[in-house]
């Protein structure tokens, strides 16, 4: 067991956890965030994406100890105004979810690929989003919703 | 940790029921009337019956009985009632409801039912409700009821122009007589059946408030995972938990029949003491591989079945001497469900009764799992349903939900149970594999004189689905089909038999088409005019309904005039009530089908929410699709082979092809919509690879037979 400090969401947080504990799992079973999914363990599915330092990340994978001083952002933290990031709205306006597992996951990935290139053809999304499962098949709304956030953060 | 944001106290809820006396049972179960409840409820929303809960302030609450699993059925049910209620949507909350058979029916997210089977109920609901405020308004105005209109929440008398709100009328409406008769709307009057409404979770679901299953915790409880046999076929022999109790964090390792349950404080502690457990195993029964299913299955296609399932004249008579015999065996593998969240559950189990919470499907049967586990009358056990990451029928069964159960019981401890991703992939519980093998007889003219279908299915039940169309067109008809027992655990999986049977039924009319020079759908829609002259037997499908599905599909997709180096394939079935017709467009790029487009009919009768349904129906193909190219669970002396996204691959956004959906307009009774999409379009598919490369794929997955890129 060892003591760690994370800032998350801009919070600072001290955790006790051994050094190989998963991010997700300090994320859920300690700090009660849950936004972020178990889907996989192995960093196959995306449901559990969170931004370490602005880059789109899977947490299930990612021992606490490797965090550092990496500022970590989760879907809670996204909007600073409680759901109302351009992703997050485009999401409803798309009316994109069905069983809505992987959404936060998706969002918070198709948030990360919209901050570094904020015009996406649909070949960027494909590759952006390749590492995010949807096991309900939205994807087309996925994609849909991405070119709807794009257009308003622009505007 | 966190309090649960999730309350249902089914207790307290008959606790009132006793009190307020017999109450008035009509149809289905309407509760007692608010006013009678209690006298320090009036603050609270005041209750019309199991769906309905109307405020005061004018905020109306309704409740949805049914598990929400992706189907979006807890912004549709409300839709029902709140159509015939006659209220404003945007003044309307959704509350999920606990298992309570007192109050409703067929709570269950299978079997494409819970609109078709909530129609007339929910709608009734509604209309009694918004009656009862109706003649609550009339009394006090002293008017004629009959004289009096509703419209988003506010009842009218237009002679004296007099005006009242719903939430004005709740207190004294709810004490009004419940009206045994009330009439229900006509379709062309809907304010909002029809409307695209964004469902009601969204915005919990995008900021990640929304509690699933596995997000649930409780104070004090244990969280668990459980060590299972590597292997169908195998038992404990040995097991030395001393290394796991050791573990930091673990507060209980305990074996309950051939698995051991490792409890502690926290997920990853009780992932890695899990990994400490010393077991040995050994075989209990017999250890089965593919090589072994597939060998038992091609065997069972040679033999002739006793009592068929269908048999219309004499079909195998027609074979003898017939101008021309097709015959083709199609394969479908093991699948699992793979939903985005694992099984888990949490249980409570004390000593004379049981709480239990979680993502399930099917809570009446979770709750009769714990009965039988605990020993408790089924009235001392509480199910409250979370919201599911997905479920394609495994949240059907509750194994899962009984583990948990026995868990909590041994422990005398609250626990929360959950599955890793490999534990739910190889844990059990797959759509069945099956084999077909499908024969037809044709004449000179290449009219089909005689069909003939045989399957093989292991834990499958009947593999067939025999009165499936062309059955009903066709004299000399014969459908067979064979289960075969294995212990390798099966269960209902999205659209349940239909989901590879209608590969292997569609694909084979794609070849009688071919090989007799017809146009598929053409040949169809012969077909369907011969069932509707000279019908044979009985069939489940409506002709006209599904003749007019397959003509707007081929309207839609234009077929039959693809472009040049573009290709069609059709499919049409009908399942769940539901009539469907797809034609996939494929394209060759370099050397690889690659889909263009998929265009979908649906007649499902009425649509409550077009988009949703949009949704439903999309999802369905995507399914169908990525299951079609790459889904495939093997068997390794009784080990399954895949047990993770790494090596089981689901379909992706860059596989997912656009999607074009048209319903059938009619003013119809509502059908299922979760399932009937997926069955046919893997067939669409596989025809127009045909057309596309001249490969028949006759085996899934497609990428066992080279395919890459579709």
């Amino acid at each position: 067991m060892a003591e760690f400090t994370l800032k998350v969401n801009g919070t600072k947080y001290k955790v006790e956890a051994a050094a190989d504990t998963p991010l997700l799992w300090i994320l859920r079973d300690h700090l009660g965030l849950t936004g972020a999914k178990y889907g996989c363990g192995i960093g196959q599915c995306g449901t559990c994406t969170v931004h370490i330092d602005g880059e789109a990340m899977r947490s299930c994978a990612l021992p606490v100890s490797a965090i550092g001083k990496a500022p970590v952002i989760t879907i809670e933290g996204l909007s600073s105004k409680n759901g109302e990031h351009p992703v997050q709205e485009a999401w409803h306006e798309v009316d994109v979810p069905q069983c809505g597992y992987c959404q936060t996951g998706q969002i918070m990935s198709a948030a990360a690929l919209l901050k570094k290139n904020p015009s996406p053809s649909d070949a960027d999304i494909n590759t952006a989003m390749a590492g995010n499962i949807c096991r309900c098949g939205t994807y087309n709304r996925i994609r849909e919703a991405i070119h709807v956030a794009a257009k308003k953060i622009k505007s | 940790m966190s309090t649960p944001n999730i309350h249902f106290d089914r207790r307290s809820f008959l606790k009132v029921s006793a009190t307020a006396g017999g109450g008035m049972l009509v149809g289905l179960s309407w509760t007692a009337s608010a006013a009678e409840l209690d006298e320090a409820l009036p603050a609270d929303p005041i209750t019309f019956n199991a769906f309905v809960k109307i405020s005061p302030d004018g905020i109306v609450t309704l409740m949805s009985p049914n598990p929400e699993v992706g189907q979006n059925i807890k912004t549709a049910m409300p839709m029902l009632v709140a159509e015939e209620l006659d209220c404003d949507w945007t003044k309307v909350m959704v509350e999920q409801a606990g298992l309570d058979s007192t109050k409703y029916t067929r709570q269950v997210a299978g079997g494409s039912g819970s609109i078709p089977a909530s129609w007339k109920p929910l709608r009734t609901a509604g209309a009694t409700a918004r009656q009862m405020l109706i003649n609550a308004a009339a009394k006090r105005w002293s008017v004629s009821p009959a004289e009096c209109s509703t419209d988003l929440g506010v009842v009218m008398h237009k002679a004296s122009g007099k005006k009242a709100t719903y939430g004005e009328l709740a207190t004294e409406a709810a004490t009004m007589e419940v009206p045994k008769d009330v009439s229900l709307k006509a379709v062309k009057d809907f304010k909002i059946i029809g409307k695209s409404l964004k469902a009601v979770d969204n915005k919990k679901v995008f900021n990640g408030k929304q509690e699933f299953g596995f997000d649930f915790k409780r104070e004090g409880m244990l969280y668990c995972v459980v060590a299972r046999p590597p292997a169908f076929g195998m038992k404990i022999k040995t097991l030395n938990d001393a290394r796991a109790k050791s573990m930091p964090g673990i507060a209980q390792v305990l074996r309950f029949g051939n698995k051991v349950a490792v409890l502690g404080k926290s997920t990853w502690e009780v992932l890695k003491a899990r990994e400490r457990l010393s077991i040995e195993w050994e075989v209990d029964t017999k250890l089965e591989s593919t090589a072994d299913h597939d060998a038992k299955m091609a065997e069972l296609l040679t033999k002739p079945l006793e009592k068929p399932q269908r048999k219309d004249g004499d079909a195998l008579a027609k074979f003898e001497g017939a101008h021309k015999v097709l015959e083709s065996t199609f394969e479908g593998p093991f699948l699992p469900h793979a939903p985005m969240e694992p099984m888990n559950f949490f249980a409570h189990v004390k000593e004379d009764s049981a709480e239990l919470i979680g993502s399930t499907q099917n809570p009446g049967s979770a709750l009769r799992a714990a009965a039988q586990v605990t020993g408790l009358p089924e009235n001392k056990i509480s199910v409250m349903m979370t919201r599911m990451g997905g479920g394609f029928g495994r949240r059907l069964n509750s194994d899962f939900v009984s583990e948990v159960v026995e868990i909590s019981k041994l422990a005398k401890a609250p626990v929360k149970l959950m599955w890793t991703r490999e534990d739910d992939m190889t844990g059990g519980i797959y759509r069945p594999a099956a084999h077909y093998l499908y024969r037809a007889a044709l004449d000179a003219q290449g009219n089909i004189i005689g069909f003939h279908a045989r399957g093989a299915g292991l834990n499958v039940g009947n593999p067939l689905r025999e009165n499936n169309f062309p059955a009903g067109a066709l004299t000399d008809y014969l459908a067979e089909g064979h289960n075969h027992q294995s212990n390798i655990t099966t269960g209902p999986w999205r659209a349940p038999v239909h989901n590879f049977l209608a590969f292997a039924e569609q694909s084979f009319l794609d070849e009688i088409a071919i090989a007799t020079g017809k146009d598929p759908v053409q040949m169809r829609l012969d077909l369907l005019t011969q069932a509707e002259k000279s019908p044979v037997g009985t069939v489940p499908y409506k002709i006209d309904r599904f003749r007019n599905t397959i003509e707007l599909a081929a309207k839609k997709a234009n077929w039959g005039k693809a472009p040049a180096g573009v290709f069609q394939g059709f499919s049409a079935y009908f399942s769940f009530n539901t009539y469907v017709a797809q034609v996939v467009e494929v394209t060759v790029e370099a050397g690889q089908p690659k889909i263009k487009r998929v265009v979908c009919a649906v007649d499902c009768g009425v649509v409550v929410n077009p988009e949703h349904a949009r949704n439903q129906i999309e999802g369905g193909m995507v399914d169908g699709i990525g299951h079609a190219m790459f889904g495939q669970l093997t068997f390794k002396d009784g080990t399954p082979e895949q047990s993770n996204f790494d090596t089981y691959r689901i379909i992706r956004m860059a596989d997912t092809p656009p999607i074009e959906v048209h319903f059938v307009e009619n003013e119809l009774d509502p059908t299922g919509l979760g399932e009937p999409t997926l069955p046919p379009i893997s067939a669409a598919l596989g025809n127009a690879i045909f057309r596309a490369t001249g490969i028949r794929l006759r085996k899934q997955p497609f990428s066992q037979n080279g395919i890459k890129n579709a």
